[in-house]
């Protein structure tokens, strides 16, 4: 690999990382896993004069599951570290649904969470999780730290909200309203590949109503693809199959995909149609065994 | 006692990998691995348009970057003569644009510096002008009166064809499609693929003024081939030129060519007169190196209403890029094509062939076939799916009807091939079974009532490995044969060197093997060399299949020749003469008295220490090897899928490969082949394929965009093996290594077709992305032709 040339600085505390960014002025940038930073440096579609790796900062590196439910994933935790977690299953499936369909094994033990919503790919498979989920990021400035909601978060293709000094330090995705259960399904072309279409489900269940639903996609369209609102019509109601399809109906339908030699911008509604069915079909089936 | 030849590594043990041991260590030498004193690094600049006239090339910029010790451009080739270098397929290929680029990926200017980095932002700063052209990314465009002709550069270029060629025999084939009850069709492409091996291509040349001697270190599969063109190309006196193969990281035919970045090396380390290496990127690798397939292939059966073939018409219109710069047997425009059908008793054949220039990367190689064999048994075995379900018959049946009976070896193919042997109805027989045929039609039904779509393809060939004999096979004229030397040292110890080139294939652990067994030296004891061109023996290299049916029985025949001498020397040992002496594994004895014997390492250290009189000392010795014919394997692949109808998502339930390669060398070795063959036939059929856009952009230049599949989706393998042993070979062995990528993707696709047979559908091509299979599914239509790749909705 024969990047451009760069400068790099490994600060071991926020602070420090934070001073660095603004130092520069908007030539610095945060490597955090390194997994789409670096391919891009490659390529040399990226060409940062100063790299800030945070990996140093040995604070960032946990995720832990509240007390009250609220879930919190810091900067260095690695996609790895949310496939087979117990706690994090438990609290949210959505996330351990995904966990194991993010990438590959090798690109999984580096990456991070935060960075790749940072990074805002519309394929990417953690920007639509937490838009469904619908957490926010903690960022820090110069000025310290601020909340920034994940819908003013990732507002376009590979575009956060971050000012040029800022780093995400943190995820947070709040206490559920009730049960939580959820599920991620995605079609790639094969392991590692990104999504021709993925769908991200997470519905909290106050007996057998929803209370909260939250759905996103991944894949169909020039941006992480927010379909909460579709969504939202199962809130108050019981999963039904008429629900379901009418709701699966209404998430294909706010889709933006486009054709290219993955598919058809049909087909892949269709999948997207497909998978929204599937997975709310899955979890009324549990639900019901489980009642 | 003779020797047990399994304890001693001989033919028929699996003995582990030689090879793999320092590889799976790290310590493998590859190019990239090796640094010589003051070696400067090589980097090429690229067009990133497909088709433009080249207005103006500025460097300047690149020479003020520190570092920077030479920019080479076509210009300053050509004032050397070296702009343009012929292909392994009689015509010429731009080293360095001079007039226009003609592909996306050609190699424009090339810079020379202290580092790559610095090579690399030389090559940044390199300002070229272009002046876009009309680009033409198929052979349709191609062929269309008044487009653009791309090889402007030649004399006498009539339009953009390539070449026109036919063979087989049209008056018999016409006969018999005037005297059919059936006559069905098929149309599909087999699209461009890239060999894509783990390591690129590239070069360390090291021209030393004082000795006139230039030394390449580089990725090649044929590194006495390369020599040979050196010669003629640079102009160097052919003993002054050195090429060395290192270790090779994979070459499954892209290694085979010989490639711009090269011979710019050569040129490079001559004007600067230290060592220049050339890593090529794999992007580079992906866009302008060696690809495979890219044919259109058409054709109709004759077929008789109880089964019986009675002719097969075909044609091809193959997309060979901007330089015909195809690796195959002169002899023929696109390959062995014509073996297609060769497994089936068919009486006529005819075969036209057109190729045609476009503006897309060169290549044509044989990727991990034997020139053009896969497109022509991929053609063969949808065909004769197609042509079973236009009769109405049974896929096994069919097949059974036509393949070549054992009693009718040897048997003349319509287009004229001798095939020798096998037990093709034997080898239907054990997949049948193994896949569950009997049972199957019965769950079909059953799973279609259910809403689920299963299928079974079946795909039986054989084909022609190991070119050549002398008498047809000669590239460049250069005729197909190979060789191996053999040198028993005093302790009975060896080294044997061939002419082939491993890179992958193991050659390292089986040829010691089939040494074992001629020799009783265990195989543990005989180093083998290949690569290195002052050293090795002349020959023409490891591809098509080629190694162990020619340099392999290049090896078994100079291990009889030292084995004729030993026995001389173990008479004068034994004292008796040489007619009293038999030989058994290791060890030669009296025959009256089988305790008096000497061992061949006894008959080594006598080589050395006590010959007969008058007896040329040493024990060595060379075999140059002509084979009489080529080998046939026979190949019988089942596959069985279940696909998903609301996603068009395919699953592979189970695959079975009942193999016959002849006498097996190596067990282990072979099913590792046949393993990654079958992994390459899933590729094709699934995923793994190379297209451009209207502009002639390459989608495939990385790896995200070009997909090889990982062992997560890789089906599991069942083998099954069958053993008819080659009536030519001093050993018995036939061709293996490709088997499976030549006769595997047509299994797949047929058992997606016949999953949808009852919907209507005939053809999905290569590759059966879900999408496609889910178009076809719900519209009942062929999916044909590669898939769009214009953006938009
Ligand atoms: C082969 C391969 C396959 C992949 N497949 C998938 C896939 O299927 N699905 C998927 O979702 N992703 C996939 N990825 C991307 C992967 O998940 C990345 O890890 C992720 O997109 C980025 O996370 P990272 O930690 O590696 O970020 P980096 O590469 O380090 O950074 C990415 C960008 O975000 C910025 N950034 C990172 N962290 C912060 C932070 N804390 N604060 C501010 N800015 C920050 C960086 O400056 C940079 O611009 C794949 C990557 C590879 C190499």
């Amino acid at each position: 690999m024969y990047p451009s040339r760069f400068g790099y600085e490994s600060p071991k505390t926020v602070e420090e990382a934070v001073a660095l960014l603004d130092a520069h002025g908007g030539e610095a940038k945060v490597l955090a896993g390194g997994q789409s930073l670096v391919p891009m440096m490659r390529l040399r579609f990226a060409a940062p004069e100063m790299i800030v790796d945070i990996n140093g900062i040995e604070d960032l590196h946990y995720n832990r599951v509240e007390a009250d439910g609220t879930v919190r994933i810091g900067a260095l935790c690695r996609h790895e570290e949310l496939e087979d977690n117990p706690a994090i299953a438990k609290a949210i499936p959505t996330i351990a649904a995904a966990a194991p369909l993010v990438a590959d094994p090798i690109v999984r033990t580096r990456g991070t969470f935060v960075g790749s919503v940072c990074h805002a790919d519309p394929q990417g498979d953690w920007a639509a999780t937490m838009t469904a989920l619908g957490g926010h990021i903690v960022a820090q400035g110069p000025k310290g730290k601020r909340d920034i909601p994940i819908a003013e978060f990732v507002i376009g293709p590979f575009q956060n909200t971050l000012a040029f000094n800022e780093i995400a330090v943190e995820a947070v995705i709040p206490a559920p309203k009730g049960v939580r259960v959820g599920n991620y399904l995605k079609l790639e072309r094969r392991v590692g590949d990104f999504a021709t279409a993925s769908v991200a489900v997470t519905i909290d269940m106050q007996g057998d109503t929803v209370a909260y639903a939250g759905i996103a996609l991944a894949g169909v369209g020039g941006r992480t693809i927010n379909a909460n609102e579709a969504a939202s019509a199962l809130v108050g109601k019981k999963l039904t199959a008429e629900n379901i399809a009418s709701v699966a109906a209404a998430v294909a339908a706010v889709a933006e995909p486009r054709t290219d030699h993955r598919g058809s911008a049909d087909y892949k509604r269709q999948i997207v149609k497909t998978f929204v069915e599937r997975i709310l079909t899955g979890l009324l089936n549990t639900s019901q065994k489980a009642a | 006692m003779a020797l047990d030849e399994i304890k001693i590594g001989g033919l028929g043990a699996s003995r582990r990998r030689v090879e793999d041991n320092r590889f799976i260590r790290g310590k493998g030498n590859y190019v990239d691995d090796i640094v010589l004193p003051g070696m400067l690094h090589m980097e090429l600049l690229r067009s990133p348009v497909a088709h433009a006239r080249i207005k103006s090339i500025d460097v300047s910029k690149a020479y003020d970057i520190p570092g920077v010790r030479l920019v080479l451009t076509g210009e300053m080739m050509a004032a050397r003569n070296l702009a343009w270098m012929p292909t392994l397929s009689y015509d010429t290929q731009a080293v360095l644009a001079t007039d226009k680029v003609r592909f996306q990926g050609q190699e424009v200017a090339a810079v020379i510096a202290d580092d790559p980095y610095i090579a690399k932002d030389a090559c940044q700063a390199i300002v070229v002008e272009y002046e876009q052209l009309p680009v033409i990314v198929n052979p349709f465009q191609a062929m269309e009166s008044g487009s653009e002709v791309i090889r402007d550069d030649k004399e006498n270029q009539p339009g953009n064809k390539v070449f026109d060629w036919e063979i087989g025999d049209k008056a018999a084939t016409d006969k018999a499609f005037a005297e059919a009850d059936v006559i069905s069709k098929m149309e599909l492409h087999y699209p461009r693929s890239h060999p894509s091996p783990m390591e690129t291509c590239g070069s360390i040349a090291d021209f030393n003024r004082a000795t006139g001697k230039l030394t390449v270190y580089m990725t090649s599969q044929a590194p006495h081939i390369v020599r040979a063109a050196v010669a003629m190309v640079a102009e160097l006196p052919e003993h002054m030129i050195r090429i060395v193969s290192p270790d090779l990281g994979g070459g499954f035919g892209n290694k085979v060519p010989i490639y711009p970045g090269y011979v710019i090396s050569i040129l490079a380390s001559i004007l600067t007169e230290v060592p220049v290496k050339w890593i090529e990127d794999k992007t580079g690798n992906l866009i302008s190196t060696g690809f495979g397939r890219d044919v259109y292939l058409q054709g109709e059966m004759a077929l008789r209403k109880d089964g019986k073939m009675l002719g097969m018409r075909m044609k091809t219109i193959s997309d060979h890029g901007a330089f015909y710069a195809d690796a195959q047997p002169s002899k023929f425009k696109i390959g062995l094509m014509h073996s297609a059908f060769a497994a089936y008793d068919l009486p006529a054949a005819h075969l036209e062939s057109v190729g045609y220039y476009t503006n897309k990367a060169p290549g044509g190689v044989a990727y991990r076939c034997s020139f053009r064999v896969t497109e022509a048994m991929f053609f063969q075995e949808r065909m004769v799916h197609a042509a079973a379900n236009d009769l109405g018959m049974d896929q096994a049946e069919f097949r059974r009807i036509n393949l070549v009976k054992d009693d009718m070896f040897p048997y003349r193919t319509a287009f004229g091939f001798l095939t020798d042997s096998g037990q093709y109805g034997k080898c239907l027989d054990i997949g049948m079974k193994a896949i569950g045929y009997d049972t199957y039609k019965a769950e079909q039904a059953e799973a279609r009532s259910r809403g689920k779509l299963l299928g079974i393809g079946i795909s039986t060939m054989t084909e022609p490995l190991g070119a050549g004999n002398s008498r047809e096979y000669d590239i460049l004229g250069i005729k197909m044969f190979d060789s191996a030397e053999l040198r028993v040292h005093m302790t009975g110890k060896a080294i044997l060197r061939t002419g082939a080139m491993n890179q992958g294939q193991g050659h390292q652990t089986t040829w010691a093997q089939i040494v074992a067994h001629e020799l009783g030296i265990p195989a543990d004891d005989v180093t083998v060399e290949e690569g290195d061109t002052d050293t090795a023996p002349f020959g023409m290299g490891t591809y098509a299949s080629r190694s162990t049916p020619v340099a392999g029985a290049a090896v078994a025949m100079v291990a009889r020749k030292i084995r004729a001498k030993a026995r001389k020397i173990a008479a004068h040992l034994l004292e008796v003469s040489e007619e009293d002496i038999e030989w058994e594994l290791g060890r030669f004895y009296v025959r009256s008295n089988k305790e008096r014997g000497v061992t061949i390492q006894d008959c080594a250290l006598a080589a050395y220490s006590n010959m007969p009189d008058g007896m040329e000392p040493g024990l060595e010795n060379n075999a140059y090897y002509d084979p009489p014919n080529l080998t046939w394997p026979f190949a019988a692949y089942f596959v069985k899928v279940e696909v998903d109808a609301e996603t068009g998502v395919w699953d592979v339930l189970k695959v079975v490969a009942v193999d016959d390669c002849g006498v097996r060398i190596n067990p282990m070795v072979v099913e590792g082949q046949i393993m990654g063959g079958l992994t390459e036939a899933y590729a094709m059929a699934s995923m793994q394929y190379q297209t451009y856009d209207d502009e002639g952009n390459c989608i495939g230049s990385n790896y995200m965009d070009y997909l090889l599949p990982t062992a997560w989706e890789t089906p599991g393998f069942e083998l099954h093996e069958v053993v008819t042993p080659c009536p030519h070979h001093p050993i018995g062995a036939k061709g293996v290594g490709e088997c499976a990528t030549v006769a595997g993707p047509a299994a797949f696709v047929n058992a997606v077709v016949d999953a949808l047979g009852h919907l209507g559908v005939r053809n999905i091509d290569m590759p059966m992305m879900p999408n496609r299979v889910y178009e076809a599914l719900t519209t009942g239509k062929d999916i044909s032709g590669m898939p769009p790749v214009k953006m938009g909705d």
